[in-house]
């Protein structure tokens, strides 16, 4: 067992988890400056929405790209409960994963119906009109100028969530949360039968899979993962505006989700993460990024569709059977050693190297 | 009554350029199956390609609208053999997403070059003509008139020569298509560009009225997308019909109803009629 096959098993293990959770938890003592932190916490917060688009696209193989829109309306739904109904931040920021998720059934029982090109193309005009109706409806959402002002989460009087410090620990718990929660479902049955819809609506169909209600129960549990980011994106932030839910932001999550492997479980956020630093690095482009990764989302589908936590588990996957069938014809040839009684070194040797 | 004929003009100024949009992606659609989510940056590349010959180069408008076809019929076929060819046997999705790809590199290296801000672009026809009564700037009628007499060039090309019978015969049957020999590489070549020539052409004609900016292709494609929907993905005559049917329901929406809303009304048909007929209105069979 050489040093790669063992940090390759140590990766996979739960201690691995334990690791990553106690790096996040050492983060801002060991961050050089507030900004960092901040940047660390927003891509928490994002990861949590690329979790929400992983169920419904990576699971489940329906690309919806109203996702950003979803996010908007948790946003949106949690600033005007507060600014202008005087709503205590956590009721509304309940309400606002509640919005997410009605209305996420009500666009999922339409849209569903519609498959691959239709599902896409529909969800893209639900964006759209997402941000139409939050760009003129004024009386509503301000229009143009946006919400200021939005309070931030309440801490009982405990901590201070206008801190960065303390926000960034928030996130943290919620999206370790989302990240457990997203688990659960890709273990279960229901993760099973979202996977079955994905490699083939028919074959998922003749198993006696409810093809409809499956799909709006991952649908729905995506804008949830939405709202929810989104709510906490404006407890974070403290002013949104109709830009949240331009389309930009859709496709930003799916570069996310595909650097990091669609359909994985840690893949969301190493995505999330990687592609946050490596722009806040590329500052100077900031405008300019999608130069960077919009050939990169076209190299990585033609050559690298799984992505980095894809590729590692299919490699490993590889590693792994060539092991096995080098163990397996290990044993053939030890037994066939004994019956003939012949020594067969070579035979061994060449177990050994495969 | 003047107002309503006026509202017609408009209608059919927007039908036109809308539907000639639609058919670029509706018939790289029936031959690739692939949603171009890239066309509209096309259009975008191509309005730019006439804006640059034209007011940096002093080219003619007609000569610059040609310029502009080629040289996005090149960037069309490009992106054929370099992007959607690779992925020809991968899983949906990965097109859609390497489209949106295209499409977000082409805007922002627009942006980088030229910059974000809006440009009128220059045409030679402004006088006004008045006909029984009705006042119609030129270039309306320009549009109207070059859109659909290259729709009739289309329609003529994909009927009558042999070059055009076999992109038919790839978006009717592909297996039937190899079987007689066609050369579906050259099909697609040639379906991608006469896609992004179409798309230039249709830029060119009705920037001067618009505006030409890096994201002006954004609300043009998903209009597009609701044409192509409406009237049958793949299908010809449903992109025409359905660009004039878009086109005059925001006409008439625009005036009737609220400005403010005019951008929603394709988008909110397109939810209501996708509501009661998932497959489109002229789809035929099922998908």
């Amino acid at each position: 067992m050489n040093a790669l096959t063992k940090i390759s098993n140590f990766l996979m293990t739960p201690a691995m988890k334990m690791v990553m959770i106690v790096a996040a938890l050492l983060f801002p003592f060991v961050a050089s400056n507030e900004y960092q932190i901040y940047v660390m916490a927003l891509a928490f917060v994002w990861a949590i929405a690329v979790y929400g688009m992983n169920i419904i696209t990576g699971l489940c193989g329906q690309l919806n790209l109203a996702h950003g829109g979803f996010f908007a309306i948790g946003a949106y739904t949690l600033a005007i409960l507060t600014v202008d109904h005087g709503w205590a931040f956590w009721p509304a920021f309940i309400a606002a994963g509640a919005v997410g998720a009605l209305l996420g059934f009500l666009v999922g029982v339409i849209s569903l119906r519609l498959k691959e090109h239709y599902f896409a193309i529909f969800t893209l005009c639900v964006g759209f009109i997402i941000y139409l109706l939050l760009d003129k409806w004024e009386e509503l959402t301000h229009g143009a100028l946006g919400i200021i002002n939005i309070p931030a989460p309440s801490g009982f009087g405990l901590v201070d969530f206008t801190e960065t410090t303390p926000f960034y620990y928030l996130a943290l718990a919620f999206m370790v949360l989302s990240i457990w929660l997203a688990s659960r479902i890709a273990h279960s049955l229901l993760g099973r039968t979202f996977l079955a819809i994905r490699i083939s609506d028919d074959l998922a169909a003749s198993l006696g899979i409810n093809l409809m209600r499956n799909k709006v129960l991952a649908f729905v549990l995506s804008t949830t993962y939405a709202s929810v980011a989104g709510a906490l994106y404006a407890g974070m932030v403290r002013f949104i505006g109709p830009a949240e839910a331009e389309v930009t932001h859709t496709f930003d999550m799916i570069t996310y989700l595909l650097v990091g492997g669609i359909g994985t479980l840690m893949g969301p956020l190493l995505g999330t993460l990687a592609i946050t630093w490596l722009t806040q690095s590329l500052q100077f482009l900031e405008e300019y990024r999608m130069i960077v990764f919009g050939p990169m989302l076209v190299v990585l589908v033609i050559f690298f569709p799984k992505g980095v936590v894809g590729s590692f588990l299919a490699w490993r996957g590889r590693r792994l059977a060539a092991a096995h069938d080098a163990n397996t014809a290990k044993q053939a040839a030890v037994s066939k050693t004994s019956t003939d009684k012949t020594p067969a070194t070579s035979t061994q040797e060449a177990g050994n190297h495969a | 009554m003047e107002l309503f004929f006026q509202q017609v003009l408009n209608g059919l100024t927007l039908g036109s350029i809308y539907g000639l949009v639609a058919l670029g992606l509706t018939l790289v659609y029936g031959i690739l199956h692939v949603p171009n989510f890239a066309h509209g940056a096309l259009y975008m590349v191509g309005a730019y390609v006439s804006y640059i010959t034209m007011v940096d180069f002093g080219v003619n408008y007609w000569v610059a609208m040609l310029l502009a076809a080629v040289a996005v019929a090149v960037l069309a076929v490009l992106c054929e053999r370099l992007v959607f060819n690779p992925l020809r046997d991968a899983p949906p999705i990965h097109d859609k997403i390497a489209a949106i790809g295209i499409m977000l590199f082409l805007e922002a290296l627009v942006q980088m070059q030229w910059g974000a801000e809006f440009r009128r672009m220059p045409t030679p026809y402004t006088e006004i003509l008045d006909i029984a009564g009705m006042t119609i700037p030129a270039q309306r009628v320009l549009i109207i008139a070059g859109a659909f007499s290259l729709m009739a060039v289309l329609h003529l090309f994909l009927k009558k020569t042999m070059t055009g019978s076999t992109i038919v015969a790839m978006a009717q049957n592909r297996e039937g298509a190899f079987l007689v020999g066609i050369d579906a590489n050259r099909v697609a070549m040639m379906t991608f560009a006469i896609s992004g020539a179409l798309a230039a052409v249709g830029a060119t004609l009705f920037a001067p009225i618009n505006l030409v900016y890096p994201a002006m292709g954004h609300l043009l494609i998903m209009k597009a997308f609701v044409i192509i929907i409406l009237g049958g993905m793949g299908s010809i005559p449903g992109a025409i019909v359905g660009g004039l049917i878009i086109g005059f329901a925001e006409a008439f929406g625009g005036f009737y109803i609220s400005t403010d809303y005019k951008d929603i009304i394709a988008f909110a048909l397109l939810v209501v009629i996708l509501s009661i007929k998932p497959t489109g209105l002229f789809s035929k069979g099922v998908h």
